[in-house]
């Protein structure tokens, strides 16, 4: 069981009920497929990624971005017990989509350095630790079903 | 790989930088003693507290450096030959915390530039801290 404090508590809905999520959303997918070129390769439908210009532009980037920032609302709402939030979706990356869970940190570390883009200043250490841990039981719960 | 255009962004980037690098390097470090405990062990001798003198020269050693090698990035293992001395015999920092260090500096520098931190500039930026961090622990073993 992860314990939260209630400065971690308070923080993660803060940061939540803050963020837009049809800007970070997809600003953090485009990034991800930007400074990771690798990751576009489970993307191959979405048309043209030929360069930053044009993942920052494509439009199925943009609404698969908000969908999965969206699907963190789960765990906010859920977070005594992510692991089991996320089990179906755990199961859904491994067998069906065959992603990498090595990937799921990537998506994570560049989601911190968008946040922290949009919040400047008041995305302190103390903050940014408390997103990091956050998402590191996220990604840590969508790695667990896999076999 | 860096390309021409991106070694000049990421030259740019840490020449505008330098004014306030005690600002950036202590936020970097802060932000990592906060989000990686184990990083605080290798600085018990020192006061790294916020606002600390020792926070902030030490920060401010790191992001020179950090501006010196971006001047001329193909040099990198000349320019770093007393910094990669200094972390093999003396210093022995556990390279995977240049890892930690890395992503740090980069949150740093989005709350710092903004949106000028865009998508390009970060990965240019990555690439160059993974760069540095190995030419540092290049003499390691």
């Amino acid at each position: 069981m992860v314990e939260w404090t209630d400065f971690e508590r308070a923080t993660i809905k803060d940061i939540f009920s803050k963020l837009e999520y049809d800007v970070v959303g997809p600003a953090t997918l485009a990034r991800c497929l930007v400074v990771y070129p690798w990751t576009q390769r489970y993307f191959g439908k979405f048309g043209n990624l030929y360069n930053a210009a044009a993942i920052a532009e494509n439009a199925m980037v943009s609404k698969h971005g908000t969908t999965i920032l969206h699907g963190l609302d789960r765990a906010v709402k859920n977070m005594d017990d992510i692991k089991n939030t996320y089990a179906e979706l755990s199961v859904l990356h491994s067998e069906k989509l065959h992603v990498d869970p090595d990937n799921f940190q990537l998506l994570a570390d560049c989601l911190t350095i968008v946040v922290a883009g949009r919040f400047g200043n008041t995305f302190t250490g103390e903050v940014q630790a408390a997103f990091q841990k956050f998402l590191s039981v996220v990604v840590s719960s969508l790695g667990r079903q896999y076999h | 790989m860096l390309s021409n255009k991106e070694k000049m962004l990421i030259a740019e980037i840490w020449e505008s930088l330098t004014p306030v690098a005690e600002e950036i390097g202590a936020d970097a470090l802060l932000r990592m003693f906060a989000c990686f405990p184990g990083s605080k062990t290798y600085f018990s001798h020192l006061d790294i507290s916020r606002g600390s003198p020792h926070l902030l020269s030490h920060g401010k050693k790191i992001v020179l450096a950090l501006a010196e090698g971006s001047k001329d990035i193909s040099q990198l293992t000349v320019t770093l030959t007393p910094l990669q001395i200094m972390h093999a015999y003396q210093l022995r920092i556990d390279p995977t915390n240049f890892k930690l260090l890395s992503h740090c500096m980069l949150v740093a520098l989005s709350c710092h530039m903004r949106d000028d931190f865009t998508a390009v500039a970060h990965a240019a930026m990555d690439k160059y801290l993974s760069a540095f961090a190995a030419v540092l622990s290049e003499k390691y073993r």
